[in-house]
């Protein structure tokens, strides 16, 4: 119906909601929704779906863990096996061997894509730690998915927001409000962790992408160049600057969240 | 300023998996886990086996960042591989409290569309859920997916377009869009 060029496939439309569309499609894939209202609105539950998925079960990520789902774990005797009550017989052993073994191949194997955490070889002495990574990506996890309460202050109070997460901190937490990228800020909120309080603010761009910052006061460090960190789909920029150990975390790709990093950076050191 | 320190060690052994870093992805593996079977009980048995059989081949995993979505793959052929056994033994355990706990979770003005969507979700098949929740929950790309369920990047965005017109179908009633062909 779109005419002319490359007609918009299903498989488009798809990456479109999930992100992946490469960006010289975008123009083809709004045309082609625009020209096909029942495409659009069928797309449009699909997008409602994934919200609803997100709304539905991304508490049962706050959950207090069971004793056995906690470290120490220990391992069970292997001569213990028929105690899981799960029927784990010695047949299924030699399936699981090739389970593991495929597994391995694909994962020593494809070392190209995701799941970098640079720091974590070489024993330098880093305070930024694994830690602080895994906390600002479980934080952009639970709060990114949030339909009705993304944020706690909305950017409509920013000068609320910023002086009260500021006074909070410490230290000033001015940001940008629109990305080069076009991302927004929609707001901010006050979080804990083990160290003390975290400010996180929230970016969101016309599409519904959103990028979280996580800021935790982190004195007696110097600054750190930038360093990149993937886990599954969140991907994380994270440094320290001024007393400050940020993280720029969001599903969009490297350069996006770079851009973001960097100005946020630059608005900190204004 | 955008420094991507080289990785100084494909000499040196990596560090070991240990309990720690494990225990990070926990809580993500349970939720995945409770989603995918439809109930806690099961999910919580799915993660320990999960757990165990990483601990047990922790020296296997050359690359600790890729931890997540090794765990992932192991506990996703787990769940096959008791699916299996369950179909035989026909067991099934309903979907009804999780979707009532899940919609007490969620603001009085939503808790009918969460139940609904929980009740409706556990009806899908488990390819079927599973391709959602890794790429709407997990937020994995389809590269990802592919890696952790071990297919074809092709397989996963047809699989993934069928599973969200049946869940629409289920959802919003209707008849199904005939999804002919994804590229």
């Amino acid at each position: 119906m779109s005419g002319t060029r490359n007609p918009v496939t299903e498989a488009e439309l798809h990456a479109w909601i999930d992100g992946e569309l490469p960006e010289e499609r975008l123009a083809d894939v709004e045309r082609h929704l625009a020209e096909n209202p029942d495409v659009a609105q069928r797309f449009e539950r699909y997008r409602a779906q994934r919200s609803l998925l997100g709304q539905s079960f991304g508490p049962l990520i706050d959950q207090p863990l069971p004793d056995r789902l906690t470290p120490p774990f220990t391992a069970r005797d292997p001569s213990e096996k028929p105690a899981l009550g799960r029927g784990w017989g010695r047949r299924r052993g030699a399936w699981w061997g090739m389970a593991i073994a495929a597994s391995l191949l694909v994962f020593v194997a494809g070392g190209t894509s995701g799941w970098l955490l640079r720091d974590r070889i070489g024993g330098r002495t880093e305070p930024l730690t694994a830690a602080f990574i895994a906390d600002a990506v479980a934080a952009h996890r639970v709060f990114s998915v949030e339909v009705r309460h993304p944020v706690e202050i909305g950017v409509d109070e920013e000068a609320h927001l910023v002086n009260w997460l500021s006074k909070r901190l410490g230290k000033n937490m001015r940001c940008p409000k629109v990305t080069r990228g076009g991302y927004q800020l929609i707001g901010g909120r006050l979080l804990a962790d083990s160290v003390g309080p975290v400010a996180m603010y929230m970016y969101e761009d016309a599409a519904g992408r959103r990028i979280t910052l996580y800021i935790r006061p982190s004195p007696n460090t110097s600054g750190s160049a930038f360093r990149f960190a993937q886990d599954g789909g969140v991907r994380a920029l994270y440094w320290q600057d001024n007393g400050l150990a940020l993280a720029v975390a969001g599903e969009a790709d490297r350069d996006t969240l770079s851009n973001v990093a960097e100005e946020v950076y630059g608005a900190l050191n204004s | 300023m955008t420094g991507e320190d080289a990785i100084p060690g494909s000499d040196m052994s990596p560090p070991d998996i240990d309990d720690r870093a494990i225990a990070a992805h926990v809580p993500r593996l349970r939720r995945y886990a409770t989603a995918l079977v439809g109930n806690r009980a099961d999910a919580d048995d799915l993660v320990q086996d999960c757990v165990e059989k990483a601990l047990a081949n922790r020296h296997a995993l050359r690359d600790p960042s890729k931890l997540g979505g090794w765990l992932m793959t192991i506990l996703h052929n787990l769940h096959i591989s008791s699916q299996r056994g369950r179909r035989r033994r026909g067991a099934e355990v309903p979907v009804e409290d999780l979707a009532d706990d899940l919609a007490l979770s969620a603001p009085p003005a939503d808790r009918g569309a969460v139940r609904d969507f929980v009740r409706a979700f556990a009806q899908l098949t488990d390819e079927h859920r599973t391709i959602l929740l890794l790429t709407g929950m997990e937020g994995l790309s389809y590269r990802e997916v592919a890696e952790v369920l071990e297919l074809p990047i092709g397989t996963v965005m047809s699989r993934l377009a069928r599973a969200r017109e049946k869940l629409r179908i289920l959802l919003d009633g209707g008849t199904q869009q005939v999804v002919r062909r994804i590229k």
